[in-house]
């Protein structure tokens, strides 16, 4: 079966680009900028708070702007990113139409109108219930509306791009197995469909509770389900960037994944075990049984884990073995100097994967190691975590991939690629530091979610330590460095989509059938005979390892030393 | 750019492993394993690990045993805070109330003994955080949360909540003695 459509061959990229599905990725991926910049704009209302001298809103706006930031960038950034990616990764990759364009359309209005209606409620007031929205703590019914409709909207583009892999693979558009980003994308839509299920399954009875149509809803459950959700929309988003990731060093590299195996097998770890971590927010919970605790906050046994510790080896490792192949094979780490740094794409990716790594993933496995939570729980440290995963790790590689989008999808040249090149160094680092200086106020017990450190005019103050406050002050100065870098990003990218001069694209095809890939002549692609190929990258996963062994053992020193707890 | 294309191998799970990949997989994966038993260790030799003993309860009930058990208790008014100081005796029970915005009464504990710590809210979900010494636990509306502490330093100690509970919740600030 044939649909009347047309596909543009990018003759930067060689990517066959669907004139259907190119009109919903440009759709999406616009509407998470837009979502990008209001939530970067509430980010100064929320870090100009926190930094104690500057202390700037008032508690009613401190907490509103502080609920609609957390859920623009967590929940509708990068949702509509993602369902950019999906079907970038589906259409564009497998070279075939997007199945049912005009139900992704549905889709995609379902989210704005949820992302509107939800935003309004929070501006309206009455609902400044944090993004958690934790009952009995009730919010205006069409605060949970908008998140359902959003959700709704979500869950119906993940089955458009399952109906696109299902197009494919009858249009016989690809031969074999799909790619390995495709095989990453899958794996973020599956996820996907856990987390929006379970999103569903505690929202509607919400909503209901502030309709008045059910009178309770339990507080405990409620957190465990939300949890399901709410934790598993970020492993969402650490499958679409890891694939990103891979899909970075195929194109900047042109470098192929270590072996397919180890890759995928990864992404099934995923599937498999990363729904589990719903569990690191109950850790400090009543009610829970300490055998419940241990199995689900170790995603099973840290397999998940395991796989990302596996993807932040093959991942650089890919690229090293591409640049040796170049012939950039003198020491350890001349591939790595020679790499093209004043590439954002590149660049971008590359800071975060080692923001990822070094400052997320270990962090994450602290608080989700079941006693040291203790010393851990909604502190600040918690924000200080997931920046480092949902900005360095996440946003960071959305904002790489986006320069390399611009002129292959949205057919302009960038304006001011200067700007651009610097980018990801202002953003990346800035955003190191702010998450470095976060969990240090989050050690020393600072509150997240907290108006007033001071406690002014309580007669039960409690006085922090000065230290405290020093890393609150460098928390604010680093968020208005880190905001600064997304505002270039803002810049450059609308900016070129705006001004930027327009380029060639590619014509757009006679026929409506897509040109089929030549197939791949079959040679040895892995490098499993070649020894040991990526010392350099090895040696960098070592110290990861060291780094990780001695800040684990430190936080149980700490914890040994509190009160005595059974 | 083979990441972006199908594989080229069509039985691309049988190609070998480079040794990079196998060597860090082992390692890691040896990692995770002493990730898990750390968790199981601190349960049989640890001395902080979290009590899961809870209690289904009411506002009403946990708020009425626990001003029958601060009346009996209550060794002065504090001067500062106005609230009642009680002692609970070793071994005993001793009940933190939290609510919109405030943890009620004032504890004084003594060094090196031991009690059994009930906690619960009676509206929302607060946070029990308590500081110096930096140990959180969430008080979930609902549910007695019984936990056994041994405070291990004399000293003024605060309380204060770490999970948002309205547009008050950064007043929510409580006080605990340790003699």
């Amino acid at each position: 079966m044939s649909i009347a459509t047309t596909y543009r061959t990018c003759p930067r990229s060689g990517l066959q680009f669907e004139a259907g599905a190119e009109k919903l990725i440009i759709a999406n991926a616009v509407a998470a900028v837009v979502f990008l910049l209001i939530g970067g704009l509430l980010a100064l209302g929320v870090a100009l708070t926190r930094w104690p001298a500057v202390h700037w809103l008032q508690p009613d706006t401190f907490y509103q702007v502080l609920t609609a930031h957390g859920i623009d960038m967590l929940i509708f950034w990068i949702i509509f990113f993602e369902i950019a990616v999906l079907y970038f990764c589906s259409s564009t990759l497998l070279r075939c139409r997007l199945a049912t364009p005009r139900i992704a359309w549905l889709a995609f209005a379902l989210m704005l109108v949820g992302a509107i209606v939800n935003n309004y409620a929070v501006y309206k007031g009455g609902s400044s219930v944090m993004m958690t929205s934790y009952v009995p703590m009730m919010a205006e019914p069409s605060f949970y509306l908008g998140l359902i409709l959003f959700a709704v909207g979500a869950l119906v583009g993940c089955f458009v791009f399952f109906g696109t892999l299902v197009v494919a693979k009858r249009d016989k558009t690809y031969e074999g197995s799909v790619p390995l980003v495709t095989f990453g994308a899958i794996t973020a839509a599956i996820i996907a469909v856990f987390t929006i299920a379970s999103g569903a399954i505690i929202l509607v009875p919400t909503w209901l509770l502030s309709l008045g149509v059910i009178d309770k809803v339990d507080p405990l459950i409620y957190r465990m389900i939300w949890w399901a959700f709410g934790h598993s929309s970020q492993q969402i988003n650490v499958a679409a960037h890891v694939s990103i990731w891979y899909l970075v060093a195929a194109v900047v590299f042109g470098a192929k994944p270590m072996s397919e195996r180890v890759s995928r097998g990864a992404f099934l770890l995923y599937i498999l075990f990363l729904q589990l971590a719903s569990a690191h927010h109950l850790l400090a919970d009543p009610g829970l049984s300490t055998n419940w605790k241990v199995v689900n906050t170790s995603y099973f046994m840290y397999f998940a884990v395991l796989a990302s510790m596996i993807h932040g080896l093959t991942v650089p490792g890919a690229m090293e073995v591409a640049q040796r192949q170049k012939g950039y094979t003198r020491g350890l780490y001349e591939w790595l100097r020679r790499a093209p740094w004043g590439n954002p794409t590149f660049s971008g990716v590359f800071i975060a994967i080692i923001g990822f790594g070094f400052l997320g993933g270990i962090s994450g496995v602290m608080m989700g190691t079941e006693q040291l939570n203790m010393i851990i729980h909604n502190t600040i440290y918690v924000p200080g975590h997931f920046h480092a995963t949902v900005v360095v790790g996440t946003t960071l590689t959305f904002m790489a991939l986006t320069y390399y989008l611009i002129p292959t999808l949205f057919r302009r040249e960038m304006i001011n690629p200067g700007l651009a090149r610097m980018q990801p160094y202002l953003f990346g680092f800035s955003m190191y530091f702010f998450c470095l200086v976060m969990m240090g106020a989050g050690t020393l017990g600072v509150s997240r979610r907290h108006w007033d450190m001071a406690f002014s005019g309580m007669p039960m103050a409690y006085e922090w330590p000065g230290a405290a406050y020093l890393m609150m002050g460098l928390v604010g100065i680093s968020a208005v460095a880190a905001i600064a870098g997304g505002a270039i990003y803002i810049y450059v990218t609308v900016g070129s989509l705006l001004w930027g001069k327009r380029i060639d694209g590619g014509a757009a095809s006679l026929s409506s059938k897509p040109t089929p890939l030549m197939a791949p002549a079959a040679v040895a692609q892995g490098y499993g005979s070649q020894g040991f190929a990526a010392p350099g990258t090895f040696l960098l996963a070592m110290v990861f390892l060291v780094a990780f062994i001695l800040y684990y053992f430190v936080n149980w020193k700490y914890l040994s030393t509190v009160w005595g707890l059974s | 750019m083979s990441a972006i294309l199908p594989p080229a191998e069509r039985l691309w799970w049988k190609h070998p492993l480079d040794r990079v990949e196998g060597t860090w997989i082992v390692i890691a994966f040896v990692w995770c394993m002493i990730l898990v038993f750390m968790m199981v260790f601190w349960h049989l030799y640890g001395r902080q690990n979290l009590s899961t003993e809870t209690y289904a309860t009411t506002a009403d009930a946990f708020r009425t045993r626990a001003e029958a058990w601060a009346e009996k208790y209550t060794v002065r008014v504090d001067d500062t805070t106005g609230q009642p100081v009680v002692a609970p005796p070793e071994g005993g029970d001793a009940y933190i109330i939290a609510r919109l915005w405030s943890f009620w009464p004032t504890l004084e504990l003594e060094k090196g003994k031991t009690y059994r710590l009930h906690l619960s809210s009676l509206d929302y979900n607060h946070g029990f955080s308590l500081q110096p010494v930096n140990i959180n636990i969430q008080v979930v509306p609902g549910y007695e949360h019984v936990v056994t502490v041994t405070p291990n330093q004399s000293g003024t100690y605060s309380i204060v909540c770490n999970e948002f509970c309205g547009i008050g919740h950064h007043t929510m600030v409580g006080r605990l003695y340790v003699k």
